[in-house]
């Protein structure tokens, strides 16, 4: 199972209900019934994954995230899960309100555009940085709306959203000490942990 | 002659014909004291009875979903290409049931059939009945097959409806209910095509109110100009385009009204004439009548999600592209109801250009998510997987 994904399991409680925008061919959430014995769906709208989802026994709606979620209503789910798709919302920030407003808790991981490779690509081949971990090139990426983790703790401050818990990991998904100590320079991806402030 | 039918067919099938003499209480305050019910099975009944599949087909269907009648049966039964060995109902897996609604004219009881207490054909006045009946009296039929809980109840359009009035209803005898290209009740819109059907075979002076049996006639132009306004429904505008355009039959403007000119007046007037010397008038009111009075919520202060909060079964959910009769946002509402009420459910857009009768077309997205599900309902229950063996009997 992807790291990332063995992370996040280990902050959803027993018995809860989920909800993963963006499934994929719904690993989270199989793993997480048979591990968690949790119920929900995932929203997805590739049709492979879709196919894949059934197949597996995950429920799963085909829906457009980018295109609301205004029929999910208000509080109707323990966690909401969104794992690497948030820079390719057209909205990002509506998309964690969204979340916030459907979901008591929430979990969002997306890659760190401060990442020193990223910042040594930009600073000195003066160019989008491509890698093997993001591949695309600018003009076809789905990844449309890179941030740092610096710019989303800042939109956590300006929408009053909580951040209960943070892990920042390496492109492999590990958790390593050093990248402790500069997190957004060393960390690759960042799972969080958040919540409405109350 | 053909000598040889395809290997993933069930076969040659023959109906069979199951009286009841309970009396069954309809939603119009009626009592149907005794009736039959003519049905189709397909693949065999496990020891435990818990691998069985019930067919709940629409408007026009009936008991014969799939296989053939007679080796020179020209087609299938409606909906072969989801029912058979290997197919996405598989055979080798599932007992299959189909069977022909009350008020049908396919050998269940209907207004063709006749009345006991007056010695002839009910015609006009077979009762009103409704999805509920229906449910209700396959409840009767389950029983009689000795299946206390469907590992499936399956169905298009209104028989999509019948499915999830069962897990309404009867939460405890379905374990998985699926719906394609249905509705959770019908729109003003559905309805008013229903009432052109309608009107047509009333003023058709050949109806004679109904009684048109005892005239020894048939209200055929009613009929078919009624299967002619479905027929526009069942199809969409791209589907039309691509399949006649502007296409005429002598390539040019005749100026005149006597011949359909472009292929498409052609092709609904076969349709239309087609289905009035095969289908029964008063059954076609009747089954626009139960579409109309589809309502499941209605009983539940008109909150869908309150009426589905008493199923317990797993549903998929599937809708298509280019279906303005049971739109993709009809469906929506059946699975935001079921999130709402945090029901187990799937749900996919399939990409059609056939409008509502892509439910009834094998296309492979459809028939991917079909199989997929189906595999997933035969594994949670523990049965036999799918083995190429040829289905013996009827080759």
């Amino acid at each position: 199972m992807r790291a990332d994904l063995e992370i996040i399991e280990n902050w959803i409680e027993p018995n809860a209900r989920v909800l993963d925008l963006g499934c994929g061919d719904g690993e989270l959430l199989a793993h997480l019934q048979d591990a968690k014995s949790v119920s929900g769906y995932g929203l997805e709208i590739d049709h492979g994954n879709i196919t894949e989802c059934i197949a597996k026994g995950v429920d799963v709606v085909e829906q457009d995230i980018d295109k609301g979620l205004a029929s999910i209503r208000n509080d109707s789910f323990d966690c909401v899960v969104m794992t690497q798709a948030l820079q390719t919302m057209h909205r990002p920030d509506v998309i964690v309100e969204e979340m916030l407003r459907i979901g008591r808790e929430c979990i969002v991981t997306f890659p760190n555009f401060a990442h020193w490779r990223a910042r040594f690509y930009l600073a000195f081949k003066g160019r989008m940085p491509v890698s093997k971990f993001l591949p695309y090139t600018w003009y076809n990426t789905p990844n449309i709306h890179f941030c740092t983790f610096d710019d989303f703790e800042r939109l956590c401050v300006e929408r009053n959203i909580r951040i209960c818990e943070r892990t920042v990991v390496d492109h492999k998904l590990r958790d390593r000490w050093w990248i402790r100590l500069w997190p957004n320079m060393l960390g690759e991806i960042a799972i969080y942990r958040i919540t409405r402030q109350v | 002659m053909p000598t040889s039918l395809p290997a993933d067919s069930v076969g040659l099938v023959t109906p069979q014909t199951l009286h009841f003499d309970v009396p069954l209480a309809l939603s119009c305050g009626r009592v149907l004291e005794a009736y039959d019910l003519i049905i189709e099975t397909y693949g065999e009944l496990n020891e435990d009875a818990s691998n069985a599949v019930l067919i709940c087909h629409a408007l026009s269907g009936h008991q014969h979903a799939a296989g053939y009648l007679s080796m020179d049966d020209r087609k299938p039964g409606w909906w072969d290409s989801a029912i058979g060995p290997g197919k996405p109902i598989d055979t080798n897996r599932f007992f299959v049931v189909a069977l022909n609604n009350l008020g049908g004219c396919h050998g269940s009881t209907g207004p063709r059939s006749i009345n006991p207490e007056t010695g002839k054909p009910y015609g006009p006045d077979f009762p009103i009945v409704t999805v509920k009946d229906w449910v209700n009296s396959q409840v009767r039929l389950s029983d009689r097959l000795g299946i206390q809980r469907w590992a499936a109840i399956i169905g298009g359009s209104l028989g999509g409806m019948q499915a999830m009035q069962w897990a309404i209803d009867y939460s405890d005898r379905i374990a998985n209910c699926v719906a394609i290209a249905s509705a959770p009740k019908l729109s003003a819109q559905n309805i008013a095509f229903n009432e052109v059907a309608r009107q047509a075979i009333s003023k058709d002076p050949q109806f004679h109110k109904g009684h048109y049996y005892e005239h020894d006639v048939v209200p055929k132009t009613g009929l078919a100009l009624a299967r002619m306004v479905g027929h526009i429904t069942y199809l969409s505008d791209d589907g039309m385009r691509e399949k006649f355009g502007r296409e005429m039959r002598a390539g040019k403007l005749s100026f005149d009204f006597d011949n359909p000119q472009f292929e498409v007046e052609s092709y609904l007037q076969y349709q239309g004439e087609r289905f009035s010397t095969s289908f029964d008038a008063n059954t076609y009111l009747l089954m626009t009548k139960a579409l109309d009075y589809f309502d499941p919520a209605a009983e539940f202060d008109h909150d869908l999600v309150k009426a589905l909060s008493h199923a317990s079964c797993r549903f998929l959910v599937v809708s298509f592209t280019t279906d303005w009769r049971f739109s993709p946002e009809r469906s929506r509402e059946m699975v935001d109801a079921l999130v709402a009420a945090g029901k187990s459910v799937s749900y996919a857009e399939v990409d059609s250009a056939h409008g509502h009768d892509a439910f009834l077309i094998p296309s492979p997205r459809y028939m991917g998510i079909f199989t997929a599900y189906m595999n997933r309902v035969a594994d949670a229950l523990g049965l036999e997987p799918s083995t190429q063996k040829e289905n013996q009997d009827a080759r």
